[in-house]
């Protein structure tokens, strides 16, 4: 519901945790601005009708099941350009409309000039099996052990515990090669890929970009960015935005290993290259990379949570940090526990929270940075698609909490940068202040009861200028993995509401029923509160005023105030 | 005592095990679920021989594919490469000889090249004999051992061998100073100083 926001008077830069003009991070407002700034496809997409428009209603009730085999005609043997320009004519001439019709279970009419390959979408184990057969690629010397491992697995994929799974992620190269499947190996995935693949083509010969497809259960949300086609399907209650970002990240998560210059040139090269050669070992990052995603919230808010600690000890930290100057040295940052401790970046440059988020999925997705010092390349795509960073990374601490991460221009400087390493860690040592923040850390964050506001259950808070937020413990009665979860779902539906593309609210006051939520959006911050059921409208917004007042007086511990450069 | 330093690198493909081996030298530890490699990792160990302290500098490169190019970073300055197989997996074991003519080509002079089949434990998996490997280590003049992260066979061994074989005059290389910094210290073994 609309409502009036509450006369507080707050602009940009002078909400709670606002700093003058020395940012750390990219201000970004939301997840538009991601999406926004896509290439030139995007551009594409607003001259043409989405797909689901276009096809009106019949593709609502377009259930995932019922893909069958007339479509399967249609088939992806997409190896050479001039092949698929061939395709799109064919489609044309047989009168495009007419193949498609969905209420009959999605027909088309066979291409004669197409290999003709007989799969469905949902087979039956042993056919899954059968396309397991399916002679591999030259490139898979190193998957011996996996193929003989995904023949088992096979087995559970398309079974339905499989099909029940809440969200499944798809990655396949637009020559149908499969790249990445969150369950199940990709072998075994190899037909249905092809599927996708098939329904991707189909409309973009029709010169139309497939976005998604909406059931009463799923939705499957479609992208194709450069030589790569990421495809989700959700049973979760997530927006469209909401799901094409996180397919977002997992682009950028690729990017950040290969980088896109890479990536096109590996797929110039040989259209139907096998990707995950070389992304060999990426999997375990993706697969991180969407858990996390299922319960941290910075993906959501495209925003840095900060490690609460007392002003003092971070400014000393950051001098610290701000020891490891050293010619083509551009970031300096120590993360702990999924948290920023502090940042010291270059002159001039800021770095942008999703990039910053590929960095604690990588430092938080493996255990190898725990031995020794690591040198490796890393590329931010925000930052520079095409290029590389060098990163030092290392734990300060031997309980491995306090990790350092050094970003480097130089390939060579491992060893300049690790002495920048040394440096950091003997003032921080010689101030006792890896202990401070351990301190900081080992005590949980803080409490919601801390803020003295009545019936409040839990907050976030997003500075947008500085884009950082906080949110304390999640307290009971979100002590369990399942409340959280649900917590969680209901704050996404709440950003996917007030944040809706085609109505974007400034306020939603919304009773549920064993919590009551209130999210207000601004020009210079954003708040989603949980409160007890039982709140009165004019208790909330009275709560929610004494709420940020309390932010304002804790901002020095809550948030990077005041960011150093070297 | 004098310090002499000795730098090695590890070579080799994905999963043989490079990791597994610098983690027993240098912390005496066997992880079975250890995270495969991202770049490459640098570590320290000081031991002590006769008269002298071996300080030896390792780099554990990443085995897989996407990392090879980075390869020539790390071997170049190194007086010995280490090239590790896993006994069990015979494509490893080609993937070891290109390597080696990697180093023959685009190696520094006179690199010390060890051998290493690792996993040796695993007899009843056995795909590369260890005559094979034997001869072709002899045919390149290369150190050849047979290793076991997991039960510590040969890996103090193994580095010994290539501390005897590298000549104590190091010749003058073109490395990079860098290498050389750092300061005399007789702390732990790790090079965690903390």
């Amino acid at each position: 519901m609309r409502s009036e926001s509450p006369a507080l008077g707050m602009t940009e830069g002078t909400e709670p945790g606002a700093t003058c003009d020395n940012h750390l991070f990219l201000s970004v407002r939301t997840y538009e601005d991601l999406l926004s700034c896509d290439e030139e496809s995007d551009n594409s997409l607003q001259d043409n009708q989405e797909l689901h428009e276009e096809a009106g209603q019949s593709l609502h009730n377009w259930q995932l099941g019922q893909l069958s085999k007339p479509l399967n005609k249609l088939v992806l043997e997409q190896v050479d350009e001039e092949n698929f320009e061939g395709n799109e004519d064919i489609c044309q001439e047989e009168g495009g409309e007419e193949n498609f019709d969905v209420k009959d279970g999605v027909t088309c009419k066979p291409l004669n000039s197409l290999e003709e390959l007989d799969f469905s979408v949902r087979t039956d184990d042993q056919e899954a099996l059968q396309e397991n057969d399916v002679p591999r690629s030259p490139g898979q010397r190193n998957r011996a052990s996996r193929s003989s491992a995904s023949s088992r697995d096979s087995q559970d994929v398309m079974s339905e515990a499989w099909w029940s799974l809440n969200k499944h992620v798809f990655v396949l190269s637009e020559a149908g090669k499969p790249i990445y499947s969150r369950y199940g190996s990709e072998e075994a995935l190899s037909s249905f890929m092809g599927v996708l693949l098939a329904l991707v083509s189909f409309v973009q010969a029709g010169k139309n970009i497939m976005r998604s497809i909406h059931s009463d259960n799923h939705t499957v949300m479609f992208l194709h960015r450069g030589p790569l086609v990421l495809v989700s399907v959700s049973r979760s209650r997530q927006s469209e935005q909401q799901l094409a970002q996180e397919l977002h990240y997992v682009y950028n998560q690729i990017i950040s290993v290969l980088t896109i210059t890479q990536l096109n040139k590996v797929f110039k090269a040989k259209q139907n290259y096998d990707l995950r050669r070389l992304l060999g070992g990426t999997e375990r990052f993706l697969n991180s990379l969407l858990n996390l995603m299922q319960q941290d919230p910075c993906f959501l808010l495209t925003a840095v949570r900060c490690l609460p600690l007392p002003s003092s000890v971070r400014d000393s930290v950051s001098q610290s940090l701000q020891q490891a100057r050293a010619k083509d040295l551009v970031f300096a940052v120590l993360l702990a526990k999924n948290q920023l401790v502090c940042m010291v970046r270059m002159k001039d440059q800021v770095l942008h929270p999703t990039d910053l988020h590929l960095l604690l999925n990588l430092v938080s997705g493996s255990t190898s940075f725990r031995e020794g010092e690591v040198w490796t390349p890393i590329c931010l795509p925000k930052f520079n698609p095409e290029g590389f960073f060098y990163a030092h990374i290392s734990y300060l601490d031997e309980a491995c909490t306090l990790c350092l991460l050094l970003l480097s221009t130089d390939k060579e400087a491992f060893f300049t940068v690790s002495d920048c390493k040394r440096r950091v860690l003997a003032r921080l040592c010689k101030h006792d202040l890896v202990h401070a923040v351990q301190l900081a850390m080992d005590k949980d964050s803080y409490s919601v009861s801390q803020a003295g506001v009545p019936d409040l259950q839990h907050f976030i808070y997003k500075c947008k200028s500085t884009s950082q937020f906080t949110s304390p413990e999640m307290d009971a009665p979100y002590n369990s993995t399942e409340q959280r979860e649900r917590l969680f779902g209901l704050y996404q539906q709440l950003h996917s509401r007030i944040h809706s593309a085609s109505r974007p609210l400034k306020l939603i006051y919304h009773v549920w029923q064993f919590e009551t939520l209130l999210a207000w959006v601004t020009a210079g911050f954003e708040l989603y509160t949980c409160f007890s059921p039982l709140v009165t409208k004019a208790a909330a917004i009275h709560a929610i005023t004494k709420l940020l007042r309390w932010i304002k007086k804790e901002e020095e511990r809550l948030f990077i105030m005041n960011p150093l450069t070297f | 005592m004098a310090l002499r330093e000795l730098k090695v690198c590890l070579l080799g493909d994905t999963g043989v095990g490079k990791s597994s081996i610098v983690c027993r030298f240098v912390q005496d530890s066997f992880d079975p679920d250890i995270n495969p490699t991202i770049g490459a990792s640098f570590m320290t160990k000081m031991v002590p021989r006769n008269n002298e302290i071996h300080k030896y500098l390792i780099w554990d490169t990443a085995g897989q594919e996407r990392f090879r190019s980075l390869a020539p970073m790390y071997y170049r300055g190194s007086a010995a490469a280490v090239i590790v197989y896993d006994i069990t997996k015979e494509e490893t074991f080609h993937m070891l000889k290109t390597w080696v003519k990697e180093l023959q080509h685009h190696g520094p002079q006179n690199i010390v090249v060890a051998i290493a089949g690792n996993k040796c434990d695993l007899v009843d998996m056995r795909e590369v004999q260890t005559e094979l490997a034997k001869n072709y280590a002899e045919s390149i003049d290369a150190i050849f051992i047979e290793t076991s992260a997991k039960t510590s066979i040969n890996i103090s061994e193994m580095f010994e061998e290539i501390s005897k074989k590298i000549p104590c005059v190091e010749p003058c290389t073109n490395d990079r100073p860098s290498f050389k910094l750092r300061p005399l210290q007789l702390e732990s073994s790790s090079s965690r100083c903390c």
